[in-house]
């Protein structure tokens, strides 16, 4: 593990990696979304509304996947002090809130014509609402405090606490009488729904995970090289000090 | 173009089922544009800074 924890490293696998991941995210996403709105058919009772299925329960797979490697990377950081993992986390948090407001605003788009309301409090709503400012807090705690290691550990602790909402989102619609439906694929007993309407939900959730793929390394780059920066600028300023103190000795 | 006006009707659901992809759409290429920004930006700083052997070598790819 402590094998990736060396930047030069990262940065050669990864530059590996995003030529794939780019292309993979555009091909899934382009297939997906063709049989998302061409080849796959209406749904008996949602009709045509079924198609926002399609971009909704991938952004809310990817809400709580993104969320689990948050925890995992926070708990390494935290753990073994891998400056890769506190990297990984900062650049992490972004994109889950993104996923997470676009599961809301899907689901919020589709729950309208089918349930007849924009949003209820119920249990699996409020649940990755609450997933959405756990999300909002890590990032406001990153850039909380003058030392930003201070913010980082803060950030890391909030991520891992944070993780108990992952299994109350999953098990929100069993526990708990929900407007939302639940569960028909990641079930016991296995999916409950036709392979034409699984095909475009799997293509889009694996266009959607290379697309993650993309960004996190584009962001862990930048925040690399963020880091890069600042250490050359305290090296210069030391340096100057140092200077001007051993000339004024002199 | 009747089938057109058909597909883009969605079976009466048009009010939410474009919206819906727009703004997954939006969200998504917003995010991208913002991350390749920030790290360009890096880049820059970084050259300017003389240090910029990790940030060629980043960018090329």
């Amino acid at each position: 593990m402590h094998r990736f924890a060396n930047p030069a490293r990262f940065l050669r696998i990864s530059a590996v990696i995003l030529p794939w991941a780019v292309g993979l995210a555009a091909l899934f996403i382009a297939t997906g979304l063709y049989f998302a709105l061409f080849a796959s058919p209406p749904d008996y009772q949602q009709g045509e509304s079924v198609r926002i299925m399609y971009v909704h329960v991938p952004s809310a797979w990817m809400a709580s996947f993104v969320y689990g490697g948050l925890a995992l990377t926070s708990a390494i950081a935290l753990v073994w002090k891998h400056p890769l993992a506190h990297v990984a986390a900062k650049a992490m948090s972004p994109i889950g809130a993104c996923f997470t407001f676009m599961a809301l605003a899907t689901g919020s788009l589709w729950g309208k014509p089918m349930w007849g309301t924009w949003w209820v409090w119920d249990a699996r709503l409020t649940s990755v609402l609450i997933l959405f400012f756990l999300y909002l807090g890590h990032m406001a705690l990153l850039n909380a405090f003058e030392d930003s290691s201070r913010g980082e550990r803060a950030a890391a602790v909030l991520a891992l606490v944070g993780a108990i909402n992952l299994p109350i989102i999953h098990w929100s619609v069993e526990w708990w009488n929900t407007l939302h439906q639940p569960a028909s694929i990641f079930r016991m007993g296995g999916p409950t729904i036709d392979s034409a309407m699984l095909i475009p939900l799997f293509l889009m959730a694996l266009g959607y995970t290379a697309y993650f793929v993309v960004v996190l390394i584009l962001r862990m780059r930048g925040e690399l090289l963020a880091r890069k920066i600042r250490v050359i600028r305290m090296a210069r300023v030391t340096g100057a000090e140092h200077l001007s103190a051993s000339r004024a000795t002199s | 173009m009747e089938t057109l006006t058909q597909f883009l009707a969605m079976g009466g659901y048009a009010a939410f089922v474009w919206p819906a992809l727009a703004i997954a759409a939006g969200v998504m290429t917003g995010l991208l544009i913002q991350s390749l920004r920030f790290l360009r930006a890096r880049e820059k700083e970084l050259a300017k800074l003389g240090g910029d052997n990790d940030a060629r070598r980043g960018s090329r790819s």
